[in-house]
């Protein structure tokens, strides 16, 4: 049975540093399940959040050798019994301890999103959609607010600074999904601009890279989000608009 | 935005990242390649000369709307400039800031070049190197967001560009097929699948409609776009290099280093 060395962070924001243990991994075995033999075996007082192991909670997001991912869902095979395997928190938000960080910077940015506004109901008191209406939003429902996007981003990795403008990528596929569907009444790039600085973005994809769902981040939503912002200065788009009668209102 | 969770301390790691794969190779390679065309289609477009080869045309050089320029056609009836840089400058000077202005806003070029030139992030999870940052919050960045108006330009590029690939049928003994004209339709193809694969074509197209039901054209064309635009990275490299490689191939021929193959 191959023995990895597993390099887990320990500690709290006063101190921490990478501990070794030394385990041995079965056939199949994902990076959850080392850290809990670890945690039965040798460190009962290790922390780690969990709960569905099977990529769908968004809980037991961390950084495995340096690169964000859920830990349910990334297999031991993908690491050599040579080298130590690092298990480090998420690191763009703040810790609790060992593996479990504070990720409510999210929820809170959540809460400035500007809700759903619906149009009045058709005459019959009905509302009807197609499916192509709401196929391009349904790729945004698969989120499962791991939060992977919005640690590796680094306006706020990087930049602690531009949490306070920054709302992330994950805000922004939920914006997007909001902005681009059929009964919405709302006009967010406003919001976009100058709430959640969607500026900040420099369109460099870490987000998309990282997420566990394949949601094109960039691509589908934010890329978008930023066309739409230029709307508001292409004469051209301004002209067929005026020629067509204007949609919608700001939020 | 309450201040809780901003203002708690992250774990205590020093480290600029913790990768262990070779996440340096892309962002090299990038800088590798795009500073070779940058060095090869500046020197190209100093030259002022072998840029066209009948029936052939370097992309670099067209449109060619002077009767100075040794275009096969587009010369009559065109006004004869009498502008003073032309002739001293090399008309490609006057062409290239189209093309050029559509790669710099482009934004799979700005992820690349944010990435391997302003390493802002060199790679996911590696830390920045400069301090401070603000993306395209501000000037001059923040023209970025004027990328459309680069891509209307680059569509009238893409026009010249395929009259140029019609006229290289066009040889001085009557219609014919050479290496060149291969050549010349082949990067055609891939700088129209680049330009039709832009981010703003795919939202001036229909990506700003939000009823599709209401504007089928508008959707079905959204959609063609949509796949297209899945390869849009691959299109920017490959009409890089065929552009680059189109205009070397037409001044080998002209300077007489290679000869143009005649297929029919
Ligand atoms: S693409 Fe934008 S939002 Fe996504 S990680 Fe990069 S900078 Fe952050
Ligand atoms: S968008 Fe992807 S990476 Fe971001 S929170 Fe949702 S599932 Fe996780
Ligand atoms: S434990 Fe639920 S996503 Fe990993
Ligand atoms: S040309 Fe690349 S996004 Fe427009």
């Amino acid at each position: 049975m191959p023995t990895f060395t597993m390099r887990i962070f320990r500690g709290d924001t006063a101190r921490g540093e990478f501990r070794d243990y030394r385990v041995e991994a079965e056939e199949g075995m994902v990076v959850l399940d080392v850290i809990h033999r670890v945690q039965a075996t040798q460190a009962p007082d290790l922390a780690v959040r969990w709960n569905c192991k099977a990529g769908k909670c968004g809980s037991c997001s961390a950084e495995v050798d340096g690169r964000p991912r859920l830990m349910c869902m990334t297999r031991m095979e993908l690491f050599s019994e040579r080298e130590p395997v690092t298990v480090a928190p998420i690191r763009a938000f703040p810790l609790i301890r060992d593996l479990v960080t504070d990720v409510s910077f999210n929820f809170e940015k959540a809460k400035t999103i500007p809700p759903l506004r619906l149009k009045p109901p058709e005459p019959d008191g009905t509302y009807r959609m197609m499916q192509e209406d709401i196929d391009r939003i349904q790729e945004f429902h698969k989120c499962i607010e791991c939060f992977l996007c919005q640690d590796v981003c680094h306006v706020i990795r990087d930049h602690e600074e531009n949490k306070r403008a920054f709302a992330g990528p994950r805000v922004f596929i939920k914006v997007a999904s909001l902005e681009m569907h059929p009964l919405d009444t709302r006009d967010r790039t406003e919001f976009v601009r100058a709430t959640a600085s969607v500026g900040l973005c420099n369109i460099t994809k870490c987000c998309t890279e990282v997420c566990p769902e394949g949601i094109h981040i960039t691509d589908n939503a934010i890329i978008p989000l930023k066309e739409r912002m230029a709307d508001s200065f292409d004469p051209i788009v301004w002209l067929l608009r005026k020629f067509r009668g204007q949609t919608t209102q700001p939020a | 935005m309450n201040g809780h969770a901003v203002s708690q301390a992250r774990p205590p790691i020093a480290a600029a990242h913790l990768r262990k794969d070779t996440w340096w190779a892309l962002p090299l390679a990038v800088v590798g390649v795009l500073t070779s065309f940058i060095v090869y289609s500046t020197w190209a477009a100093l030259q002022n000369a072998h840029y066209f080869v009948a029936p052939y045309l370097s992309p670099f050089y067209s449109p060619c709307l002077s009767k100075s320029c040794l275009h096969l056609t587009l010369g009559r009836g065109l006004p004869e400039f009498t502008v003073p840089i032309i002739g001293v400058v090399s008309p490609a000077l006057l062409i290239l800031w189209g093309p050029a202005l559509f790669r710099l806003t482009c934004y799979y070029y700005r992820k690349a070049y944010y990435r391997s030139f302003w390493l802002a992030p060199v790679a996911c999870a590696v830390r920045d190197v400069k301090a401070g940052y603000t993306g395209e919050t501000r000037f001059p960045l923040i023209l970025q967001n004027f990328h459309r108006y680069a891509w209307y330009v680059a569509v009238v590029f893409i026009v010249f560009l395929t009259w140029d690939a019609i006229l290289a049928f066009r040889f001085p003994d009557g219609f014919g097929i050479g290496v060149g004209t291969l050549v010349m339709w082949l990067n055609v193809i891939l700088l129209a699948g680049y330009t039709f694969s832009c981010h703003s074509c795919r939202h001036i197209c229909g990506g700003h409609v939000d009823v599709f039901s209401k504007s089928p054209t508008r959707y079905t064309l959204w959609h063609v776009i949509s796949r297209l635009n899945e390869r849009h990275p691959m299109y920017a490299w490959l009409s890089l290099g065929s552009v680059g490689l189109t205009d070397l191939y037409i001044r080998l021929v002209s300077m007489g280093v290679i000869r143009d193959l005649r297929l029919l």
